[in-house]
């Protein structure tokens, strides 16, 4: 583990801090670059940009070479790369604009050629005689190995201005993702936004190619986000959280890759990403399945209770063994089934609830609140005090309301 | 607008109309949704926009505000080109068109309608939530201001989008069937947010599908069926003829009777 405490507490040397720094750094812009995407439902635009970004890297290298040069700079790979996946991103627009076909199967179809016309590129660049052809591969699944210091300032600087950017549009694009349609009421020039939105991930995944690789980088854009939802129900918090999240998996997973540099950068990354994912899943407040669970546990508890008071009151038995499982520990019932003191207590404030309610929605106007019957809900928390008087009027009884 | 009166007198839309349209044809492929609609509403009036399913109704509104393009035709609000006047419009969407499991509250929903004055860079402050709260007041929404929007029933939903709409201080409001779907006392509290506006001198145009309740809540109303069937004071042109017209079969010859004794 030394070598990965040493990568993780920027204490590798330089390069290697400056490397990490830019896969927080990239992590964030997509964590949070990835939210909007998937807040606006389009999560797979992203795969499609990714894998076009290949041809443009193969005939970027060519081109490079062709000038006569060794073909490795990471600048002119990039810019070739952000040609080719704006061309196949407008292309899944046009083709979902122009044509009957669904967006899905306009990413499946642009997906699979580029992608296709890219390995075919990079087949015939394999066989050149000229240029320095190794190390294109790590395109595809990304490499801290013999990165250069440039390489990491720009993916340092890139992802940085990217998270500018995402901050300067995000309010638009939260109005575009919630309700297009009053956006555009607004003024707004939806498909601008959505552009622009596309251009952000466009440049996400560009920044994050020799990093994460294009294959993988689609999950950088999507896990963080689907796990910042578990923790928040506002927009902006899923935003920023997805960053953050995005953030540590660049940081951790840059840290382990270059303590263990036979691995590939991008699928550890990744499985870092996808560890959060699971804990989120598992134990956010809320949201979580634990927390869901726990939740569904203690409303069956809440029904069972309620039902066997009820019985208690009209001196109904009690078969439920849950049932009578909640009332023994509560002490309401003794062990042999009869209601205890308390138990009886209990019994009659829920009957008298019963009546009150039912007598309310015989005279209260009001179907907002008379709604809100539901069996288990104190009618002391729906109606003021003198309105239950009132109920309790109706009833004719002698006056509770003030009696629990 | 001399010039404009030199070539066509007749036909010039009123520039003191709230929503003026001309000629409004808008077409899904070669099906005409509207065709050469014209219609000038009231200032200060409660004007509906009645029809039978698929006549166009939710098609004016959006074209209205350039939401989807037009064939041809002419829109005027407040006597201007739609794009140069959209601060002074309020829109209130069908409700079906949101996906309820998006991450924002009430309040935040709200906020959205001050977007416009709030600018896309500046901090949301104090001054902005408590606009936004007393929005969700005047819709009875205040105490649900920190609920997900999807945790709400149909008809708390309808209201908040109505408080959003309330935020933007519009002189215009255009609502997309702001009663579908909602409980008696939405509707009740809505309408009654409606007239309130009214009383402050704006303008509300509604696409509505309770025919029984038009003579309540509205002044003004617009028969469409594809075409305009009528428009005027309601008084005048919600008659039986129109109705039967508007309608065709589908509406019987009672259900029209009970309708036009109820507003008489």
């Amino acid at each position: 583990m030394g070598p990965f405490l040493e990568a993780l507490s920027f204490q590798a040397g330089y390069n290697a801090a400056l490397v990490a720094i830019g896969a927080a750094l990239l992590g964030f812009a997509a964590g949070a670059g990835g939210s909007f995407l998937f807040l606006r439902k389009r999560a797979l635009v992203s795969d499609a940009v990714a894998h076009a970004t290949l041809p443009g890297v193969g005939i970027a290298f060519i081109i490079m070479v062709a000038l006569g040069g060794d073909g490795r700079s990471l600048w002119g790979l990039l810019i070739g790369s952000a040609v080719s996946a704006w061309i196949g991103l407008l292309a899944v627009e046009w083709m979902v604009r122009r044509t009957r076909l669904s967006e899905d199967a306009a990413i499946g179809a642009i997906l699979s050629v580029f992608f296709g016309l890219g390995i075919v590129l990079l087949t015939i660049i394999q066989g050149m005689s000229r240029g320095r052809q190794a190390g294109l591969e790590d395109f595809l699944l990304g490499s801290t190995a013999g990165m250069l210091f440039q390489d990491a300032v720009l993916i340092a600087g890139g992802g940085a201005l990217v998270v500018v950017a995402i901050w300067l549009l995000r309010r638009p694009m939260t109005l575009v993702a919630f309700d297009p349609a009053f956006a555009a009421a607004r003024g707004v020039n939806v498909r601008r936004v959505d552009l622009a939105m596309m251009g952000l991930v466009l440049a996400v995944t560009v920044i994050g190619l020799k990093l994460v690789g294009l294959i993988l980088i689609v999950a950088l854009l999507i896990i963080p986000p689907v796990t910042a939802r578990f923790w928040s129900e506002r927009a902006e918090t899923v935003v920023w959280t997805a960053g953050c999240i995005g953030a540590v998996s660049g940081w951790v997973g840059a840290a382990l890759s270059a303590s263990a540099p036979a691995l590939p950068t991008g699928p550890i990354i990744v499985l870092v990403a996808a560890g959060l994912f699971a804990l989120s899943l598992l134990f956010a407040p809320a949201r979580g399945v634990a927390a869901s669970l726990m939740a569904r546990r203690a409303f069956q508890r809440r029904v069972h209770r309620r039902q066997g008071l009820l019985a208690l009151s009209r001196a109904e038995p009690i078969h439920d063994p849950l049932t009578l499982r909640i009332l023994r520990r509560e002490d309401l019932i003794r062990p042999d089934g009869v209601a205890t003191d308390t138990g009886r207590a209990a019994a009659a404030k829920v009957a008298r609830d019963e009546r009150r309610w039912s007598i309310a929605r015989q005279l209260h106007h009001d179907t907002a609140l008379t709604g809100r019957y539901d069996g288990l809900t104190p009618i002391e928390q729906v109606f003021t005090p003198d309105e239950i008087t009132h109920f309790d009027a109706a009833i004719g009884g002698p006056n509770l309301a003030g009696g629990t | 607008m001399a010039e404009i009166s030199l070539v066509d007198t007749r036909n010039a839309l009123d520039p003191a109309s709230p929503l003026a349209v001309r000629g409004l044809t808008v077409s899904y492929g070669e099906k005409p949704a509207l065709f050469s609609l014209d219609a000038t509403f009231p200032a200060g009036a409660m004007s509906a926009i009645v029809g039978p399913n698929g006549a166009g109704k939710s098609t004016f509104l959006k074209a209205a505000l350039g939401l989807i393009p037009r064939v041809s035709g002419e829109v005027q609000v407040f006597g201007r080109d739609v794009d140069r006047v959209r601060d002074r419009i309020a829109y209130v969407p069908q409700r079906a068109s949101v996906d309820w499991d998006f991450p924002t509250t009430a309040i935040d929903v709200v906020l959205m309608g001050l977007y416009g004055q709030i600018g896309l860079w500046r901090r949301i402050s104090g001054q902005y939530k408590a606009r936004a709260r007393a929005c969700l007041d005047r819709v009875g929404m205040g105490e649900f201001a920190d609920r997900q929007i999807g945790q709400l029933s149909g008809g708390q939903q309808q209201r908040v989008f109505l408080a959003r709409a309330l935020a933007q201080e519009a002189d215009l409001f255009l609502l997309d069937e702001p009663f579908a779907g909602v409980d008696a006392a939405t509707e009740r509290a809505i309408i009654d947010v409606l007239k309130s506006l009214q009383a402050e001198g704006r303008s509300i145009v509604a696409v509505h599908h309770d025919l029984s309740t038009v003579p309540d809540y509205f002044d003004h109303v617009m028969l469409v069926n594809l075409r305009r069937i009528a428009e005027g004071p309601v008084r005048q042109v919600f008659t039986a003829a129109a109705l039967s017209e508007t309608y065709g079969g589908r509406l019987g010859a009672t259900q029209i009777d009970t309708l036009i004794l109820q507003g008489a």
